[in-house]
């Protein structure tokens, strides 16, 4: 089962005590000031988690693979997030069982 | 912005809570989230994107200083996919 917006929220209010209300509003802000950060061209570093950083990428050759029509991939810029060194070795010593 | 960054602004949008009250809880959202991961479980948020575990089989790796060959183990390793909203606003900025 995957985690969401509003389990982190319930998560608060049973760990620390953080009513309902403000739990909530916290969780929202977390992700939405992430995404403000990122969405000025700012890096955002969560030491122990990780860090998000922004890459342009230059126009490059695609094709529309339905067509066979070469069309150019526009400039675009991504999101992409480096896991930190804790959260890398906490998943590893997990030792969680192979896929199938 | 770093995390303690990302708490001040936090506090500052959020002023009926207080500072340490709001940086602890995103310690423990941060911490939350890695104990998730690190138990096999994603993480989705809607707009943002989500957090998985991604599989690395074994493989001989080398070591680098002596050029030794060694084996290594398959691994997870954590991977995150940016959701529409976050990849749209992301890539908008480019333009600005």
């Amino acid at each position: 089962m995957a985690l969401t917006k509003a389990e982190i929220a319930e998560h608060l209010f049973e760990q620390l005590g953080v009513n309902k209300k403000d739990s909530k509003e916290i969780v929202e802000l977390f992700f939405e000031e992430i995404r403000a950060a990122l969405e000025n061209g700012e890096q955002v570093k969560l030491s122990g988690f990780g860090n998000f950083d922004i890459r342009d990428k230059s126009e490059r050759p695609g094709r529309n693979p339905k067509t066979g029509e070469d069309i150019p991939i526009t400039a675009r810029r991504v999101v992409t997030f480096k896991p930190g060194q804790k959260l890398k070795a906490r998943v590893e010593e997990a030792d969680l069982p192979k896929p199938e | 912005m770093t995390k303690s960054e990302l708490i001040e602004i936090i506090a500052e949008k959020y002023p009926s809570m207080q500072l340490r009250d709001v940086e602890a809880s995103v310690k423990e959202i941060i911490e939350y989230m890695s104990d998730s991961l690190s138990s096999g479980d994603r993480i989705e948020i809607r707009g943002f994107g989500s957090f998985s575990l991604h599989y690395r089989g074994p493989r001989v790796g080398r070591n680098p200083k002596t050029g030794e060959k060694v084996d290594l183990d398959g691994k997870y390793v954590p991977y995150f996919k940016p959701g529409k909203e976050m990849r749209e606003r992301v890539n908008a900025s480019l333009t600005k």
